[in-house]
């Protein structure tokens, strides 16, 4: 189960608006999902170490030498705003 | 209630000088038009990933080493999540529970020679948010009404330095911070310059009672631009504390600034309401397990850094802590002073280069070991004071000829005649001459007024532009004024 | 010519049969006609500038002038990419994925990008922000996802091959459920640069065609390392186009815990089916255990969206895509997000999120990454016994549309046989074992890592015993 105020605190951390609706509907399938989701609390995990890659790789690095940058005009070019070359923000204080 | 003392731990991000970002290839600059330094994985356009720039994990590695962390055998990147119009992919990659290098120790020494010594929690490895611009209202970020970002320093590969609290006062975190950002010049791993915001340091200070070893609750002193002002802050925010403390309140965890303007402290509103940065571990990047081998040639090549240097040239030299502290406090600045105290007494090569030298280049903005003073013209005009064929007056003329032509000392000391006259017969001509001309005072003398010797030895310094000796001055006018 | 497989396309081409601009001009009509709504958007005039190039160019690299469909979460240079969302509706990428500059590098024409579930997540491509795709064999039943446009668009002869990308299953359940050939290869065998990234430790990119050689022949030019994907791999042996015609001594393990209850009887019986044509070509069938996988969808449902909550985070309407007007910062990211992304993306991003959020973590990010270790473990200890292991790929048949939006755990079932070997990152393809109530069945077989070449030459040498044909009923061949 989660309850209503950690699915306003999920969404707030998550930058989501969700609508009255989207939020009782968020709590209930959330709450659905995490009954089926939980079957991995029940495991013995002692002594089992997390996998976080799945491939033996280590030490891939780059040399440090330069690429060419993106024209400023490119960089730019989807932004829904810009201001003076740079990405516009709406106000932050 | 027992005195209340300050513990306090920094954090410091110091921006490292490689040629490319931390995780993409593009440049690193300061100082050009917004957003000409920005590529798909910088602006962390959909699709992009990030690979480890190689040069970084370098220069991280110099720095653990120099600070004489434990190296990690396998490191892994992880993701701190947050949203800032500044961070593009709305996750840093930084490093969390396996930083790159841990555990180490960095001792400070006053200029008293009390040492300071700092346990270093971790070095690792991250990379640089970009830069925003506050637009229309002050150009702060409240009450602008807009912002804009400019990425040309996103992706920086950055250093964070962690310290345990072992600081107890705002003035040994000056001396720390100094020193250590020597060290860091001295590795070469960066410019180190606290304005244009290549090293940043953040406070984290509490106030327990004086013998308790447990943690009062801290605040967090963020991003002072500069030593002297991270040092004012401290002992701000320390003293607000305690009177929180005297006032019967409790010290809420939070971020402060100091406004060296007022000298005040404020709160800080958060990035975020709730901090929750949500680490995972980066799939995107493969652990960094440093090759043995690698760490060790490191180590091997890792140049005199100024601790050391420090500790020679007290021990060795005879110089004052503070001295060597003045005189490491650049790569340059040490090495130059090192090969003059190579060829002249130490001690007066200290004075000289803290002293006369720099004095007089910082009228044109040189640096020692920019013009025309070297080491070695240096050393030889020291000589020529050591053996008294210049008085000191003479020397710092002698300096600024040297400096503005390049001369060597000696050349100079003869073309304009800068020697010390030390010539008997020459000195009592013209100590006669002033005993005479000057009868009335030549009278006080007489009568026991010791003072106007003085004023025989400075007349003596008039009429010879500074050369007569005036050691030979002051006893020569005792014996032709006295008659002993 | 659009019957053709890709390999015969070549063949046609290489004898002067066919020009690539004519052979693009018809595969462009096929994709323009489009009742199943498998593509986003055709770059026609684009694909005909290239198919004329390659005409004209003296060089004849492999892939000349074959057209090739994109799924729209492959990043391509100033081709509008959505990944199926609203966020992104109207972006152009400054850059070409990888994957697509290779293809294009050997020759191939991308006519179209195709459509999807929203940022990969969904099993029915019924997540599309923008529209339904429906199945070629049935137009009132799901096509699978999230590559359901690559998978329909290959089945209904729009294009003859295409990219998809598998993060749980997203290639092999679509290409099972249109009756076509899907492969998720090895973890880190493909560059994931350029591929829109929905959980980053498990997406791979893959091949679709209708037939194994030629998922085995696109694979081909896929595989590699790239410097600008620190996951991607040194290939140990080029990706051979299979040719084998018997199976003697394989040993082949059907997973016992996807053949029960859970799976569909047509599907279970089309699976024994191919069992018994396994047998009949010199292989071994055993019944083998994976005790972990039980727990490999709820693993999943944690790991994945975790992952895409931050991956999806940069979906901030700044630096590119849209936004929603508004007058402060915190109003203007959730606004924009709030609003454009659809909800089950919202949905993954909520449990992402929570999964990882202070005092949730250990108990559900932490754990999850453990039991991930233990399904590792299981297909180790499988592999000790065969060569491969082989499952449905897909409990059931294409479903109906709409039939499982309402319950999101439901549309998460359909993943069920696939996502346990995305969990351990391992190869694995599907191919059409035969018929369930005229619906295909897909039948998949998954291998250790790096044994795609091994894959292919079973799964071709079963294709062939078994003759299943990939033309869907009112079809034109
Ligand atoms: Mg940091
Ligand atoms: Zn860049």
């Amino acid at each position: 189960m989660i309850d209503e105020e950690t699915v306003r605190h999920v969404a707030r951390l998550a930058r989501l608006r969700l609508t009255p609706d989207e939020q009782v509907t968020m709590q209930r399938e959330l709450s659905g999902i995490l009954t089926h989701v939980d079957v991995i609390q029940g495991l013995d995990l002692d002594g089992v170490a997390p996998t976080t890659h799945v491939i033996a790789l280590e030490n891939v690095l780059r040399d440090d030498v330069p690429r060419p940058s993106l024209p400023p005009a490119e960089a730019l070019r989807e932004a829904p705003e810009v201001i003076e070359q740079a990405f516009g923000v709406p106000r932050m204080g | 209630m027992s005195a209340l003392e300050p513990v306090i731990g920094v954090e410091i991000h110091v921006q490292l000088r490689t040629r490319t970002k931390m995780f993409c290839g593009c440049e690193l600059s300061f100082g050009d038009p917004p957003n000409t330094h920005t590529c798909p994985v910088c602006l962390a356009h959909p699709g992009v990933l990030p690979v480890t720039n190689r040069e970084a994990v370098r220069l991280a590695l110099e720095i653990g080493l120099a600070l004489g962390c434990e190296i990690a055998p396998r490191s892994i990147f992880h993701r701190k999540n947050y949203f800032y119009p500044d961070l593009p992919k709305a996750y840093q990659i930084s490093q969390y529970d396996v930083p790159l290098c841990g555990r180490g120790r960095f001792t400070a020494v006053a200029e008293d020679g009390r040492e300071i010594p700092v346990g270093i929690t971790r070095v690792h490895l991250e990379e640089d948010a970009a830069k925003l611009m506050h637009l229309g209202g002050s150009g702060r970020r409240a009450g602008a009404e807009r912002s804009a970002v400019d990425f040309n320093r996103g992706g920086t590969p950055l250093v964070e330095i962690v310290t345990e609290p072992d600081l107890t006062s705002a003035a040994d975190v000056a001396v720390f911070l100094r020193q250590l950002r020597q060290t860091l010049l001295f590795l070469g791993v960066s410019d180190c310059n606290m304005e244009e915001g290549s090293m940043r340091a953040d406070a984290n200070v509490s106030v327990r009672p004086a013998g308790s070893t447990a943690l009062g609750t801290k605040t967090e002193l963020k991003n002072m631009n500069s030593f002297r002002f991270l040092e004012r802050g401290i002992t701000a925010e320390v003293e607000r504390q305690r009177a929180t403390i005297a006032a019967g309140g409790r010290v809420v965890q939070e971020t402060v600034h100091f406004e060296p303007e007022t000298g005040e402290i404020h709160p800080l509103r958060s990035k975020e309401e709730a901090h929750d940065y949500r680490y995972l571990p980066e799939p995107d990047l493969v652990p960094v397990a440093p090759d043995p081998a690698w760490v060790d040639g490191l180590r091997a090549g890792l140049p005199e850094l100024p601790q050391a240097l420090r500790a020679r040239w007290v021990g060795e030299m005879g110089l004052s802590h503070e001295d060597a502290d003045v005189l490491t406090e650049s790569p340059e600045l040490a090495a130059y002073f090192a090969a003059v105290a190579a060829e002249a007494d130490p001690k007066a090569a200290a004075n000289w280069v803290r002293g006369e030298l720099r004095a007089q280049l910082r009228e044109r903005g040189e640096e020692p070991w920019q013009g025309n003073v070297t080491p070695a013209r240096l050393a030889a005009l020291l000589g020529l004071l050591a053996d008294g064929t210049l008085s000191v007056p003479g020397a710092k003329e002698a300096l600024a000829e040297v400096i503005a032509t390049g001369e060597e000392p000696a050349a100079v000391v003869a073309r304009r005649g800068l020697g010390q006259i030390s010539d008997e017969g020459e000195l009592t001509a013209l100590v006669d001459r002033l005993l005479a001309e000057h009868a009335a005072q030549a009278d006080q003398l007489r009568s026991g007024k010791d003072k106007v010797l003085g004023f025989f030895v400075g007349q003596a310094m008039k009429a010879t532009q500074g050369r007569a000796d005036p050691g030979a001055v002051s006893r020569l006018v005792r014996e032709r004024a006295l008659g002993g | 010519m659009v019957g053709l497989s890709a390999e015969a396309q070549i063949a046609a081409l290489r004898a002067g049969e066919v020009s690539s601009a004519d052979l693009v001009e018809e595969q462009l009509a096929r994709a323009a006609d489009d009742p199943w709504g498998s593509f986003l958007r055709l770059d026609a005039d684009g694909a005909r500038a290239r198919a004329r190039a390659i005409d004209a160019a003296p060089e004849r690299p492999p892939l000349a002038g074959i057209p090739i469909a994109v799924k729209d979460v492959l990043s391509t240079r100033d081709i509008e990419t959505t990944c199926g969302s609203r966020i992104l509706e109207g972006f152009r990428p400054v850059y070409t994925a990888t994957s697509v500059a290779r293809l294009e590098a050997a020759g191939a024409v991308v006519i179209g990008k195709t459509n999807m579930d929203e940022f990969a997540m969904g099993s029915s491509t019924e997540n599309s922000a923008y529209q339904l795709t429906r199945n070629p064999w049935d137009a009132d039943r799901v096509p699978g996802g999230s590559s359901g446009g690559s998978a329909a668009c290959v089945a209904a002869r729009q294009a003859p091959w295409s990219l998809g990308s598998d993060t749980g299953g997203s290639i092999r359940q679509p290409a099972a459920l249109c009756g076509i050939v899907g492969m998720k290869p090895t973890y880190g065998a493909v560059s994931r640069y350029g591929l829109i990234a929905f959980a980053s430790s498990l997406d791979q990119i893959g091949p679709f065609a209708r037939t194994v050689r030629d998922a085995a022949l696109l694979l081909s030019h896929l595989v590699g390392r790239d410097p600008l994907d620190s996951t991607s791999l040194e290939w140990p042996e080029p990706v051979r186009v299979p040719t084998a015609e018997r199976l003697d001594g394989l040993r082949v393990g059907l997973v016992q815990e996807l053949m029960g209850e859970g799976t569909e009887p047509g599907v279970r019986e089309a699976v024994e089916r191919a069992m018994g044509v396994v047998e009949d070509l010199g292989g071994t069938v055993v019944p083998i255990s994976l005790p972990s996988s039980e727990q490999g969808l709820a693993t999943y449902y944690v790991i994945a969206p975790a992952e895409c909550s931050a991956n999806l985070a940069r979906f901030d309407g700044i630096r590119y895509g849209a936004r929603v007007a508004a007058e402060t910062l915190l109003e203007h990211y959730e606004g924009t997000r709030g609003a454009l992304f659809g909800p089950e993306v919202k949905r993954r991003i909520m449990l992402g999120t929570f999964a990882l959020a202070s005092g949730y973590y250990d108990q559900y990010y932490g754990r999850a990454q453990r039991v991930r270790t233990l399904i590792v473990r299981d297909f180790r200890e499988a592999f000790a016994q065969v060569d491969l292991v082989a499952s449905p790929t897909s409990p059931t048949v294409a479903f109906r549309l709409g039939e499982r939006t309402d319950d999101p755990y439901q549309m998460y079932l359909a993943d069920i046989c696939t996502i346990p070997v995305s969990l351990a990152g391992l190869p694995a393809l599907s191919i059409p074992c035969g018929l369930a109530d005229g619906l295909p069945v897909g039948l998949q077989l998954a291998g250790p890592a790096f044994s795609e070449n091994r894959l292919l030459d079973a799964a071709h040498a079963l294709e062939q015993a078994i003759g299943f044909d990939t033309l869907p009923p009112g079809v034109e061949g």
